[in-house]
């Protein structure tokens, strides 16, 4: 069959290619020219090769943010999914209880980050904080500033009351999208409250989970603001992430070479992580036949 | 298995019912015996499915109680019923393998071993579904996922009853054909009582014993599909049922028969005695495949003049007009069709009078 050429279609593509340039490449750009040389101002640019790479590489600090951030997001995913789920799940059907309940619960979704910081910075001080001081008063010895385990316990919850909301409201939307004929099924089969979850529900939620997790998964990877705010990356390095240790390196110390390289790193490994999760997910689904 | 009897049964979606509109089931007395196969047959939203979850419990009827054998089972939910349902889409436990499918109804009442197996093997036998046994449920068809559905409906041996919630609309005509006989098969191999819902009269004269004929959430007949074909209770039934459908004319009582537009017609002897007294809307009702196209006038013909004659292959459908009203007639392939005007036969045997709708018997 004879197409027409008609090459004027190009000009539709030209606009989604400008703002594709502006929006992605051209930054990105930027941060991989940065990774490879080294300035000392007035414009002059010395070819450094993958040196910034190898320092990164081999930095212990930046391997101990590494671990520090992986344990925070195997932390909040272990903790907010089965709880998400779990709310999902126990939230009202019909009536009133339902605007009722979803509203409370996005409330946390709308505080901005640096808000949900200061919130936590002052609800856990052990001096003012109503928090900080009613833990004490029961004679728990607790203080975030001061004790690692304490601020970790502080930066997760933050992060826990931050963000399962997203996890329980993306898998009632799931569940609600599930034809009654399943669960009526189900009572017909004399199927138990569990075996419903685990064949019927669980099954249907696998796709906004998986949406759940590359969400939380990401975020939680690039924490910056609330552990920021709330403890600064301390004591010590205590909560230093890894997007605090690169704000750091870049705004603070002007490192740009380094930053740039290790944006690079940092960027691939997130994506890395994210396309595991995805196809383990994905396996889990289709898998398995026998 | 037991009999299952809805004493009073009525239910409402609506939180007050207060008149009989609101009202998805009427009040309904109905006793479904014990290894009957029954159609529940009517047109979308006349209460077929609500009557079949009433007697599941997946609904607990307003009004009424619904009794297996003679324990009130009312309040009892659907778990502790034994009782099968299959819906019109297919339900399948995407994760699971066929045969887990199928075993699922039978290890979640505790079962397990060889009689899971067994059971499943026979199932899957009866079904087709040996071959893909070991198969994860979710690439199938749509079809094989009905079958599954069905299969979870029958590998119970113990159940109550059987309930089918028109489980053949997604299935290829021809293997619905095939299905169809095979619940016949398994019903006259094991006589479980089976009732299937539908609005397909092909499909509930062919699988039932006793067809059940709704309207607007009211039994209009209760009856063998014989019964339901020559002496339909009520003119819906009547139209409803064969196809086309019983044609109707608007008559009045005159002497052993009645008078309609254009002639008069003779009906069984004594029928007029028994027309009840204020009845006043009433219409001659007579199946197109029971009247008689004929060439010369006689005493119990009646003029017609000829509109159209389709040709259906294995009959031929003439429409006629007598007096203002049409009458479809049902003759055979081959037969000669007069043209223009003729004259139509009203066989006695087969001329049913109706007054405001209702059979007079």
């Amino acid at each position: 069959m004879n197409k027409p050429e008609n090459n004027k279609a190009w000009f539709l593509v030209i606009p989604v290619f400008l703002i594709v340039a502006f929006s992605a490449i051209l930054p990105l750009m930027t941060v991989v020219n940065y990774s490879v040389q080294d300035s000392f101002g007035g414009g002059v640019w010395i070819w450094v090769g993958t040196e910034w790479f190898e320092q990164i590489l081999t930095d212990e600090g930046l391997h101990d943010a590494l671990l520090r951030q992986l344990l925070f997001s195997f932390l909040i995913l272990i903790i907010q999914f089965p709880l998400g789920i779990a709310i999902a799940l126990i939230l009202p059907i019909r009536g009133w209880g339902v605007a009722a309940s979803l509203v409370l619960l996005a409330l946390p979704l709308l505080v901005p980050f640096n808000v949900v910081g200061t919130i936590w910075q002052l609800f856990a001080r052990v001096d003012i904080g109503l928090l900080g001081n009613a833990v004490n008063a029961l004679g728990i010895e607790y203080n975030y500033t001061d004790n690692t385990v304490d601020a970790w316990i502080t930066v997760v919850l933050m992060d826990v009351w931050h963000w399962t909301p997203l996890v329980a409201l993306l898998c009632y939307s799931g569940l609600r999208a599930i034809p009654d004929a399943f669960y009526q099924a189900a009572k017909i089969d004399g199927a138990s409250t569990w075996a419903i979850f685990r064949y019927i529900q669980l099954p249907k939620l696998r796709g906004v989970l998986t949406i759940a997790l590359l969400l939380r998964f990401m975020d939680s990877f690039m924490i910056f603001t609330e552990p920021f705010v709330l403890t600064g990356g301390g004591p010590g390095n205590a909560t230093n992430f890894l997007s605090i240790v690169l704000t750091n390196m870049a705004i603070e110390r002007r490192d740009l070479g380094p930053a740039a390289a290790f944006s690079i790193i940092y960027f691939l490994l997130t994506l890395t992580i994210c396309w595991m999760f995805y196809t383990a997910i994905t396996r889990i689904g289709e898998g398995d036949r026998r | 298995m037991a009999r299952i009897s809805l004493d009073g049964v009525a239910h409402s979606y609506l939180p007050h019912p207060s008149e009989p509109a609101d009202f998805a089931l009427r009040q309904l007395d109905h006793v479904w015996e014990d290894g009957g196969a029954y159609a529940l047959l009517g047109p979308s939203g006349c209460g077929k499915t609500t009557l079949l979850n009433v007697i599941s419990g997946l609904i607990r009827p307003s009004r009424g109680r619904v009794l297996f054998d003679d324990a009130d089972v009312t309040d009892q939910p659907t778990q502790s019923r034994n009782i099968a349902q299959v819906f019109q889409f297919p339900v399948i436990y995407d994760t699971m393998t066929v045969y887990d499918n199928l075993a699922f109804p039978l290890r979640n009442r505790g079962l397990g071993g060889s009689q899971v197996r067994d059971r499943v093997l026979e199932v899957a036998e009866m079904l087709e579904l040996t071959e893909s046994l070991n198969r994860r449920a979710k690439g199938l068809t749509a079809d094989a996922k009905q079958k599954i559905s069905l299969g979870r409906g029958l590998v119970r041996a113990d159940v109550s009853a059987i309930l089918f919630d028109e489980p053949l609309t997604v299935i290829d005509p021809h293997l619905k054909w095939q299905l169809r006989r095979k619940l016949k098969q398994i019903h006259d191999e094991y006589a479980p009582t089976m009732v299937y819902v539908t609005h397909d009269q092909n499909e509930a004269l062919t699988f039932a014993d006793k067809v059940v004929v709704m309207l607007d959430g009211a039994v209009l007949q209760l009856g063998t599909p014989e019964e339901l074909f020559e002496a339909p209770s009520h003119t819906f039934v009547g139209y409803f049922i064969g196809s086309p459908g019983m044609n109707f004319l608007p008559c009045a009582p005159d002497g052993a028969g009645v008078r309609i537009d254009g002639g008069h017609v003779l009906l069984a002897p004594g029928v007029v005695d028994r027309l009840p007294a204020g009845s006043s809307d009433l219409k001659l009702g007579i199946r197109p495949q029971f009247l008689k196209l004929v060439d010369r006038p006689g005493d119990d013909t009646v003029p017609v003049s000829i509109v159209d004659t389709e040709d259906l292959g294995n009959y031929q459908l003439v429409e006629t007009r007598v007096g203002a009203h049409t009458v479809m007639v049902k003759i055979p392939e081959g037969a000669g069709v007069p043209g223009g005007e003729a004259h139509l036969r009203f066989p006695a045997a087969w001329a049913r009078l109706y007054a405001d709708g209702v059979l007079v018997a």
